[in-house]
């Protein structure tokens, strides 16, 4: 576990880098959060990061299929909105654990 | 150390498989599309009876062996008698059943997994003496298969540098 200071705020991360507090998160986090990734956040990249958020919530079991699904985007999308390992990346800057599934 | 595990970290995977039942296609299945979702190039080669799995008539209706396959068991946890995986449809039923507990996990049917698997980028490919061989020609073939490769040109698509071939 470290602490990070983004977007002005202390904040605790895991090792790897993923948010230890849920309700820590802002928008301005997860802009800072996607720079470091080199992806620079649109209305699009949102929309997926509040779907995973919701989702977490829910307690589902997050796959690439079921984003694909979602209706915001397909799984074409995905990977262009978070190129080189999307569920990863977009659960990252979400602020929401590292997923754990295999699919 | 932990520079140098990431330097060495694997970029590019080669699958490749031979055999047609359901868990031989899926852990190729699963282990090309764990790759691509990782940001790794992944390549999936279909040879020998693992063609069916490209194969548009037969890819959605793969099975698991009911007999010589000592590890199924029945849903209470016991062995399944060898005798019983003879019964014509128990081998259907089965491979239904298998179906519908990897759908409850969000593993897609083979057609669909193919597509998540050449979104992320992935690419697939059949091999040319198992086409020959079956007689299959590449209208069988699902439109996920971009080539149908030689031994040589596979060799040639699978190498590079931190660059693995994986036979399932």
């Amino acid at each position: 576990m470290a602490q990070k200071t983004l977007a002005g705020k202390n904040v605790e991360v895991t090792e790897e880098g993923y948010l230890q507090d849920f309700n820590a998160w802002n928008e301005d986090i997860a802009k800072e959060l996607a720079q470091e990734e080199g992806i620079e956040l649109t209305d699009d990249h949102f929309k997926v990061l509040n779907f995973l958020r919701e989702q977490y919530q829910k307690e589902a079991n997050l796959t690439i299929r079921k984003v694909g699904k979602s209706g915001i985007t397909d799984i074409k999308g995905f990977y262009a909105l978070f190129p080189g390992g999307p569920l990863k990346k977009a659960s990252k800057i979400a602020g929401i654990p590292k997923p754990t599934s295999c699919v | 150390m932990e520079n140098q595990e990431k330097n060495h970290k694997i970029k590019k995977v080669s699958i490749i498989c031979a055999k047609g039942n359901l868990e031989d296609v899926y852990a190729a299945l699963v282990l090309a599309n764990g790759a691509v979702m990782d940001g790794l190039e992944a390549r999936l080669f279909f040879t020998f009876f693992g063609l069916d799995a490209v194969v548009k008539k037969r890819m959605n209706k793969l099975q698991t062996a009911t007999v010589g396959n000592p590890a199924l068991r029945m849903p209470n946890g016991a062995r399944m008698p060898k005798l019983l995986g003879m019964i014509p449809g128990i081998q259907k039923m089965v491979s239904n059943m298998m179906k519908k507990q990897m759908d409850e996990l969000d593993v897609p049917p083979v057609d669909e997994f193919l597509d998540m698997i050449t979104a992320g980028g992935g690419e697939v490919y059949a091999c040319k003496l198992a086409v020959d061989m079956f007689k299959v020609s590449k209208d069988d073939l699902s439109e996920h298969v971009s080539d149908i490769l030689t031994v040589g040109e596979f060799y040639e698509k699978a190498s590079g540098e931190d660059a693995q071939i994986i036979f399932t």
